[in-house]
């Protein structure tokens, strides 16, 4: 190789470094200009793409932070010189020069939220002392939602044009199909937590009579099983009753189906067989709280409805990477896969629904690829699968809900 | 000698590929109850992180660095060490508790933006990559001084191995196996050294003179090197794909700081070996063979000072740990690496293309055959530089962008989103450069220049830190929105929060 000259590498290392930005910049000038639309075509897609920047900083309505961001869109959409937003609770966004107008603002677009009409403000009614200021008439158009006025858009303009006030209570019209469409949102957010709560997995009364029953058998014959055996039921109850957190860890989860299936072989002793896989790396994966115990359940319910004979179910808690699969297996009696699908889609009432539960809350806190897997033929048994991502944002939030009631 | 250290690295190699299978089925052995109970303790953990750690660059690549230059390398595997210090003081339990399996989880939970979680992903692939690069380089070393085959052989071998057990998905986070790994490490690189020290210490050890040698370097240069080197791997060790998801393996913040305080323990004993081989061998190998490279050095050493059955084992023990050194570095970062070009690369991809969501495994094989050629591609084409220094610059590389980003996102509230492109921005820019000068051999004299390609971290670093305030003050509207509920989360003990 020859030798390598560090200056030499430098400069041309810059010159493609200037051409590659040059020919970047001059594709994006001529990408403007170049093309097959005329130029009513370009005016309609410019307008809609500020206006499409724009709706993308309002999905959470007129916030101080969301209408920061879009004040720029809009005023570029009104071309006018300087816009306010006023949001909910009188906070005023002010884009553009003179923002000492911003102040005043507020007071100004009082009329405007108060009648939920346009008003056009006159140079005396804004009122500027600076000679050089490009503001001297003002345009004040109502944002409304469902029929409440929540804010307003002003328009600062030299000298008001029909064009102008025209402009200024459409664009404020189309705001308020944002906001519209905000609300909306936080509408469908709120319904799916509410879902969630009423998700909320609940213990079977059969299962309480059961272990009771089975708890009140040994109370003579060995009183310290009996004892440990009720103890376990109450560690059982305070698991499933508690009233915060939609998520824990896999390990208390997986604690808490120990606890369950210690009362259950109380009840059917050595003909319930139990083969626990757990790979310890995903012990501390969080997972939507009393998600497997309604499978290991169900499980139970599957295998023993058929009277004689043992058997075996197995609970396997695999790596998978940045995921964590969780598999619940019973050698029982199977089902139809129709009548699954059929719980699933909620299509079909049926005794148990645990299955159906944890699949509804799965795919409302992941998503719908990430619902239940069941396989399963008449006589065949049943493998019930799912799988959570080791990590998800908001799968947190529930720490935080408890931090902040504490 | 040479069977026996084929033999070696064979048995190695095979146990490898199978441990995938033997070892899935060790680590969960059916157990009916107690789930609590077999929970990952800190010290197994430590044991694991270390184990995975401990590559070929610090077998075999300190060893032959501290032969050629000197007392100076010493601080190497302190760096190695001490980074880990850092760690524990500033991250380790803030980083358990944020939830996050990989550092662009960290790097979206905290910022808050899908545009840097691509980034952080593209660095990890970057660092991870560089990472491998000199293992594989340091396998064909291996074998060429074991066989006399050419380079290429060991890459070949180490990168079909690591496939077949990453890709079988048999070497995915298993514990167990990477922290009996460790003690194999250490049995491998400690017997051959008490032999050795044995057999000198009956020879004549009238007056020991390492003459030059022990004395520190002072010229501005040497000092620069040392500094930068150290400040690399005190920085870097945060910021390596394979470190952090180990730490999500600790149940909280507590046994996080527990498991990085046992790895400290750990790490403290191994590379109390090193330095042995290299002071050993400054006294019994003035010269290494005609066309052999610097990292073989301690691999020639058994034969300079012994001969017979005895020289066979101990040249075996050392090509085998030294082989197995680099397998589980390898597989670990592989399956990092991969991880992330599954899903933050392939995947989107394939469901953009398809529109449907791609399943698992044929994405995940394939993200584990890039992950795999690309090290070996770019091990054929770059001239070696020495598996230290080439794992130091791969700690420079996180040292100048993951650092700040880890060290100010969780201990600086006013970190903003640009602040924080813009400072990975600038570090991965100068590292960038640095590479490219350390690689094409910018200004092979002893100058300057030289020292500040070769160990950049000492003007990176501070530059992407610096990037990142500034940047972060001058855009204050520009804070993640969730700032103080995200810090909240990462600062606030497990036991403050209700069951």
């Amino acid at each position: 190789m020859t030798a390598f000259d560090v200056p030499t590498a430098l400069v041309t290392l810059l010159v493609v470094a200037v051409v590659w930005a040059a020919i970047r910049l001059a594709a994006r000038v001529r990408g403007r200009s170049r093309g097959f639309l005329s130029d009513a075509n370009r005016a309609t897609y410019e307008t809609l793409h500020t206006a499409a920047l724009a709706a993308r900083h309002l999905g959470s309505g007129l916030t101080p932070h969301g209408s920061g961001k879009a004040a720029r869109h809009v005023r570029a959409l009104l071309d006018a010189p300087a816009i306010a937003i006023v949001g909910p609770g009188g906070s005023v966004t002010w884009d553009g020069p003179s923002s000492h107008h911003a102040e005043a603002t507020a007071r100004l677009a009082a009329p405007a939220l108060r009648d939920g009409e346009t008003i056009v403000l006159d140079a005396d009614e804004v009122g500027c002392d600076q000679a050089d200021c490009p503001i001297r008439v003002a345009v004040i158009a109502p944002i409304a939602s469902e029929g409440r006025v929540v804010g307003a858009l002003a328009a600062y303009a030299p000298y008001v044009g029909a064009g102008l006030a025209r402009a200024t209570s459409e664009v404020a019209g189309w705001l308020s199909a944002q906001v519209e469409l905000a609300e909306l949102g936080k509408e469908r957010a709120r319904a799916s937590e509410a879902e969630l709560a009423a998700l909320r997995a609940q213990i079977s009364p059969h299962f309480i009579y059961n272990s009771l029953g089975a708890i009140a058998s040994f109370v003579r014959t060995d009183p310290d099983l009996a004892r440990d055996l009720l103890l376990e039921f109450a560690d059982f109850t305070r698991y499933a009753l508690r009233h915060s957190g939609t998520f824990t860890t896999l390990a208390e989860e997986l604690r808490n189906v120990e606890r369950y299936l210690m009362l259950e072989q109380a009840r059917f002793g050595d003909r319930l067989q139990l083969s626990l896989l757990i790979t310890p790396e995903v012990l501390p994966v969080t997972v939507p709280y009393l998600v497997i115990q309604p499978l290991v359940e169900n499980a139970v319910q599957h295998g023993m409805s058929n009277l004689a004979g043992t058997h075996t179910i197995s609970i396997t808690a695999g790596d998978l990477g940045s995921e964590a699969e969780i598999v619940v297996e019973d050698d029982g009696a199977g089902a139809d896969p129709e009548r699954i699908r059929g719980i699933l889609d909620g299509t079909l009432e049926t005794s148990s629904h645990g299955l159906g539960n944890v699949d509804a809350r799965l795919r409302t806190i992941y998503g719908d690829e990430r619902g239940l897997v069941v396989e399963t033929a008449p006589g065949a048994g049943m493998r019930v699968s799912f799988r959570v991502p080791k990590f998800l944002p908001a799968a947190h939030a529930s720490a935080d809900h408890r931090l902040a009631a504490s | 000698m040479q069977l026996a250290s084929l033999l070696a690295i064979a048995a190695v190699c095979l146990a490898t590929v199978s441990v995938g299978s033997l070892g899935l089925r060790m680590s969960r052995a059916t157990s009916d109850f107690y789930v609590a109970g077999r929970a990952i303790t800190p010290r197994r953990n430590a044991s694991a992180i270390a184990g995975e750690y401990l590559s070929a660059a610090s077998f075999l690549g300190v060893a032959g660095l501290i032969w050629q230059s000197g007392i100076d390398i010493l601080w190497f595997p302190i760096g190695y060490t001490v980074g880990y210090l850092v760690l524990l003081v500033l991250i380790a339990a803030p980083l358990r508790r944020s939830g996050a399996y990989t550092l662009s989880d960290f790097t979206e939970l905290r910022l808050e933006s899908r545009a840097l979680r691509a980034f952080a992903s593209l660095l990890i692939i970057g660092i991870g990559i560089l990472y491998v690069l000199p293992q594989v380089q340091g396998a064909g070393l291996a074998l060429r001084q074991a066989t006399g085959w050419p380079t290429w052989v060991g890459s070949a071998v180490v990168a079909v191995v690591v496939f077949l057990a990453v890709a079988a998905g048999g070497m995915r986070s298993i514990t167990l196996v990477q922290a009996m790994q460790y003690w194999i490490k250490l049995t491998a690189i400690a017997i051959p050294a008490f032999v050795l020290l044995a057999i000198w210490s009956r020879g004549d050890v009238g007056s020991v003179d390492f003459g030059d040698w022990a004395i520190p370097s002072t010229d501005p240069v040497g000092l620069y090197t040392t500094y930068s080197t150290m400040l690399a791997l005190c920085l870097g060790t945060m910021g390596l794909p394979h470190v952090l998801v180990r730490f999500y393996t600790n149940p909280d913040g507590r046994d996080a700081r527990r498991t990085t305080v046992g790895v400290i323990g750990l790490l403290a004993v191994f590379y109390l070996f090193p330095p042995i081989y290299g002071a050993l061998g400054r006294l019994e190998l003035p010269r290494l063979a005609p066309g052999s490279r610097l990292d073989t050095m301690a691999l020639q050493l058994p034969g300079a000072m012994t001969d017979g059955l005895l020289e066979t084992v101990l040249t075996a023990m050392l090509a085998g740990g030294a082989f197995a050194a680099l397998l589980s570095t390898t597989s670990g970062l592989i399956v990092s690496v991969a991880g992330v070009i599954d899903q933050d690369v392939l995947r989107p991809l394939i469901a953009r293309r398809s529109g449907e969501d791609a399943r698992g495994a044929a994405t995940y094989r394939l993200a584990t055959a890039i992950a795999v050629l690309l090290p070996f591609v770019l091990s054929r084409l770059l001239e070696p530089l020495g598996l230290a220094t080439t794992v130091t610059l791969a700690f420079a590389v996180a040292a100048s962008t993951f650092a700040p980003l880890l060290v100010l996102g969780v201990w600086w509230p006013r970190l903003t989103t640009v602040g924080a492109a813009a400072g990975l921005g600038v570090g991965t820019l100068c590292a960038l450069i640095s590479l490219a000068g350390a690689f094409l051999r910018v200004d092979p004299g002893d100058g300057w220049l030289a020292a500040l390609v070769a160990r950049p971290a000492a003007w990176t670093a501070p530059l992407a830190f610096a990037t990142m305030v500034i940047v972060s003050r001058l855009t204050p509207s520009r804070r993640p929105p969730h700032t103080n509920r995200t810090l909240n989360r990462l600062h606030t003990p497990e036991s403050l929060l209700p069951p």
